[in-house]
């Protein structure tokens, strides 16, 4: 039985990357090297008023008294920060007036990849701001949303366009010192996208990202700010695929978010970058900083994700709940493969009165990976009756993987109530005898059954995405899952 | 790294420059076992330091403070004038117990455990490695971190004397061995303690171990205990801590089991100024059970932090831990529970369970539970919470016609009362229980045992 099963794992195991192709497309780009002469070339050809170049500057001096943060339960090669491209552009330049104009080959790379950035995207409901690499390439929707008074656009418009918004918001979640990888990011950020929602606004679509790494040896380090203004809603959804690679690559990301009173932002990623072959070789290094800001009373913030890829994982979407009755939410499905590492979970840091928090982590390690669940939960003084449940759960499938559980809870409030619970299991030789016994062959059932455990997160996610999210894990596992 | 001491023993000194002083003397009183692991311990020392909450491991507590000001260092063992039983009499006073003491580390020269059963040897630590240097050889320094832990390597490094148990193969101690700690100074003091138990394939024993302060000083004491528990064998040990506010307590209990083997450690702060535990169980051989129980109930300015890791190095083992905490006034607590499974070690059953009762706005608690698990079949869950009194559990009691006092102290006798239960001496049961409920109903505000506890319009005399 054992044996059969182990069998069958293996098979779903070991499928390889399936997005792995890489677009031909001419690239503008910096040397290698990170200096202060590379930011000011990076700002300066980028347009970019005297205040970023500051900011970037103050990052990189920052950044060069840290150190590598090691305490993850992560294996990093070092990383020569010298050894990475800091900017590339397409060269064909992204000013197009019509779909036509865009370069064909991006286009099927697009294609290739799902999405619909064609006008029956435009049916789909959905607006896109597609970054290739580091330039918005297109961005459609703009005048819908435009009408609306909403502000969707890559980061890089929005410092020319929009520098007061920016220049309030910008490094107010996450300050340029806050970590390594954030200082990094901000010194040397070369495009994302930024989304302002006005007083009142309710999106009418779900603003939707796609990211992807391109060009060879560039680090990709994009910056996203939401921005939801009273009694506003947005949901947000980003989507990562990268080509397959030898080289291992690097990919520092800041995603800011801030909600005043009575907003609502839902932030939804599914990642799956190239997580290496089989042996571990090659692969993405994915070490972002997400955090959102209840800022005012009663906003809400909620982040789901599904990270399947990366070679490298070091992510903790986190909610800082200042204002009075805001709360924050945070579910994760990560699943590890072959040699994948992921170190991810979330922190609650817990102000404002009356707060609350939900946690949901599932966990799948699978061949010789690592998945560690790193959490906070604060609860400080002042947050009186503040609520937290965080649910981690861990399957185990095989049994060279390892899978981890680190939550820190710090409590200096009596009036809180703070719940978490861990459990880790392997998928129950009696359930795939349940599921033989009534018909269902042991590959279907471990796809019912890691289905349905990860069902409580991946039915946060909008229908699209779900779907997406659905064939990844499919992906990853070939075939068990459905 | 080193941490400073001000003024030890009236100068400026610090403690890796106090060990460098004293080597000499401390070496020709010691066995050449003690001695063995000196210059490694010291090494390691002079890297890591006493920990700071810098080191992820001490995150909650921070003893670099606490380590450093004006103190004597216990160098030498205490001569006593008057007679220990004249002076300090156990609470539990129904227990028929097999009774040693210790004074500031140092095994008390007069003891009379009286007659013991066969094979059993119960004494001083300095003086079994003298005589039986073979026996400690093989355990001493096994089980405790002394390369990678400062408080350890710090201990290790000054060891002298503590306590020694030896349960030979086969016998059963039929009645509970009690070690009473007792620490009693003029000066502020500091000491260290080193402590073996052995337990041979098929014994049994239960050890109390009872912390007392009996003067009012300030105290830093640093014990370490290694144990060994052999196949088939089975140990119940209890550590009852009840120190006045100004001691600083770092406990480490460090064990390995064998097959078939079975231990149940519990840790019960009843009060305590500063109290570390270290809890370090290592499954070793297959269908061993470890259990880790503690208690802590703290008011004032206390702080308790328990740390346990329990490793789980080979299939087949049991493993459960509780951990139950009442904090009052402007107490912290802080609870570390990591549980290890080790490649393959497949059908590992590993539970833990944290929770905390907050009744004042100013107590604070930090839980920290962890799994690591590198195999695949295996059952592990753990869970912390941090709440106050069921609101559900109190609108039930008060129907019944309960006063909201009275419904409070049964609720948190309820809570406290899980732990309790695991106690297998009853009449240490039943004492610890009075002493509970006592304290909840605030007649027995301060510490049960010590002539003053330090603070200000208490002045419970030692019962």
């Amino acid at each position: 039985m054992a044996t059969e099963q182990d069998k069958i794992l293996e098979e779903v195991t070991k499928g390889e990357y399936k997005y792995g192709f890489y677009t031909d497309i001419e690239m503008d780009m910096l040397p290698k090297g990170l200096s202060e002469e590379v930011i000011k070339e990076i700002s300066k050809r980028k347009g970019e008023p005297e205040f970023m170049l500051e900011y970037r500057l103050e990052a990189y001096r920052n950044w060069l008294k840290m150190e590598t943060p090691d305490w993850a339960h992560l294996n990093i090669p070092e990383i020569d920060f010298q050894d990475i491209i800091y900017y590339a552009a397409p060269k064909s330049k992204p000013k197009l007036d019509s779909m036509d104009d865009v370069d064909p080959e991006l286009k099927a790379t697009f294609d290739k990849l799902g999405i619909p950035l064609e006008e029956q995207k435009q049916l789909a409901g959905v607006a896109v701001d597609a970054v290739m690499d580091s330039v918005s390439v297109k961005t459609t929707f703009r005048e819908t949303l435009a009408e609306k008074g909403i502000i969707f656009c890559s980061i890089s418009d929005a410092i020319k366009e929009y520098p007061d918004l920016v220049k309030k918001h910008l490094g107010s979640v996450v300050p340029p010192n806050d970590n390594y990888f954030a200082a990094l990011n901000s010194a040397v950020f070369s495009d994302g996208s930024f989304v302002y929602i006005p007083k009142g606004v309710r999106s009418p679509v779900e603003l939707s990202t796609y990211f992807r790494i391109n060009a060879m040896n560039t680090g990709q380090f994009e910056r996203t700010l939401i921005v939801a203004e009273d009694d506003s809603y947005v949901s947000y959804l980003e989507g990562c695929t990268a080509p397959q690679r030898d080289e291992n690559q690097l990919h520092a990301a800041i995603v800011e978010i801030v909600a005043m009173e009575r907003a609502e932002v839902k932030y939804s990623t599914v990642q799956n970058w190239y997580p290496g072959d089989k042996d571990g070789k090659g692969g993405i290094y994915n070490f972002v900083t997400k955090r959102g800001l209840c800022k005012g009373d009663y906003s809400k913030i909620s982040w789901t994700q599904v990270e399947t890829g990366s070679a490298i994982t070091w992510k903790y979407p986190s909610c800082v709940l200042m204002g009075d009755h805001s709360s924050g939410e945070f579910y994760s499905v990560a699943l590890t493969n072959n040699h994948q590492q992921a170190d991810t979970g979330t922190k609650m840091i817990h102000l404002g009165k009356n707060t609350k928090s939900l946690v949901v982590s599932k966990g799948i390690s699978a061949g010789k990976s690592q998945n560690s669940y790193r959490g906070l939960v604060k609860v400080s003084k002042r947050a009186e009756n503040a609520r937290n449940f965080s649910q981690c759960d861990s399957l185990l499938m095989g049994d060279k993987c390892g899978a981890h559980t680190f939550p820190y809870l710090e409590i200096n409030n009596n009036s809180a109530k703070v719940e978490h619970e861990a459990t880790t299991s392997k998928i129950g030789e009696d359930q795939i005898f349940y599921c033989n016994q009534r018909g269902i062959d042991t590959e279907s059932a471990v796809g019912l059954i890691v289905n349905g455990y990860v069902k409580e997160v991946i039915n946060q996610l909008p229908m699209e995405f779900a779907v997406e999210a659905q064939k990844l894990l499919e992906i990853s596992l070939e075939g068990s899952v459905g | 790294m080193d941490n400073v001491i001000k003024n030890i023993i009236g100068k400026d000194i610090s403690l890796a420059e106090l060990f460098d002083e004293n080597r000499a003397a401390i070496e020709s009183h010691s066995s050449s076992v003690l001695n063995s692991l000196r210059d490694e311990a010291f090494d390691a020392f002079q890297e890591l330091g006493i920990p700071s909450n810098k080191v992820e491991n001490y995150k909650y507590t921070n003893l670099q403070p606490l380590f450093s000001g004006d103190f004597t260092f216990s160098l030498k063992p205490e001569t006593l004038t008057e007679n220990l039983e004249d002076i300090f009499s156990c609470d539990v006073d129904t227990l028929d117990s097999i009774t040693i003491y210790l004074v500031n580390g140092w095994y008390y020269t007069r003891n009379n455990p009286g007659v013991l059963p066969k094979g059993l040897v119960i004494g001083s630590m300095a003086q079994m490695a003298k005589e039986n240097p073979d026996l400690i050889e093989k355990y001493y320094g096994t089980r405790a971190p002394h390369l990678s832990d400062g408080a350890v390597a710090f201990n290790t490094m000054f060891a002298q004397d503590g306590f020694f148990v030896h349960v030979p193969k086969g016998v059963a101690v039929e009645r509970p061995i009690q070690i009473v700690n007792i620490l009693m100074s003029e000066d502020a003091l500091m000491t260290t303690q080193r402590n073996l138990v052995v337990m041979e394939d098929n014994s049994e024993a239960r050890i109390m171990v009872c912390d007392h302060t009996l003067t009012t000083g300030k105290f830093v004491m640093n014990s370490v205990t290694e144990g060994y528990v052999g196949k088939d064998a089975r140990l119940d040990l209890y550590n009852l801590q009840n120190q006045h506010n100004a001691t600083t307590q770092v406990a480490g209990f460090y064990f390995e089991q064998h097959e078939n083997s079975h231990l149940a450690t519990n840790n019960l702060t009843l009060h305590a100024g500063v109290a570390r535990n270290n809890i370090e169980l290592k499954l070793a051989g297959s269908h061993a059970e470890g259990h880790a129980y503690g208690l802590y109930l703290l008011d004032k300015n206390q702080h308790v932090d328990n740390f346990s890791y329990i490793d789980h190095a080979v299939p087949d083992c049991f493993s459960d831990e509780l951990f139950k905490g009442v904090l009052d006034d402007h107490s912290t607590g802080a609870f570390t529970g990591k549980i290890m499974v080790r490649p393959d070690a497949q059908k590992t059953n590993a539970y833990q369970s944290n929770n905390n009762l907050l009744l004042t706005n100013d107590a604070k608690m930090n839980t920290k539970p962890q799994l690591e698990i590198y195999a695949d079949d295996v059952k592990c869950s753990h869970g912390a919470t941090v709440g106050q009194i069921d609101e559900d559990a109190m609108f039930y009691l008060r129907t019944r016609g309960i006063n909201k006092e009275e419904a409070t102290i049964l609720l948190m006798y309820a809570f406290a009362y899980e732990v309790i239960e695991k106690i297998k001496v009853e009449p240490l049961r039943e004492q610890i229980r009075t002493l509970v409920e006592k304290r909840f109903r605030g007649e027995l505000d301060k510490c049960h045992s010590c002539v003053v506890c330090g603070q200000k319009g208490t002045d419970v005399t030692c019962l």
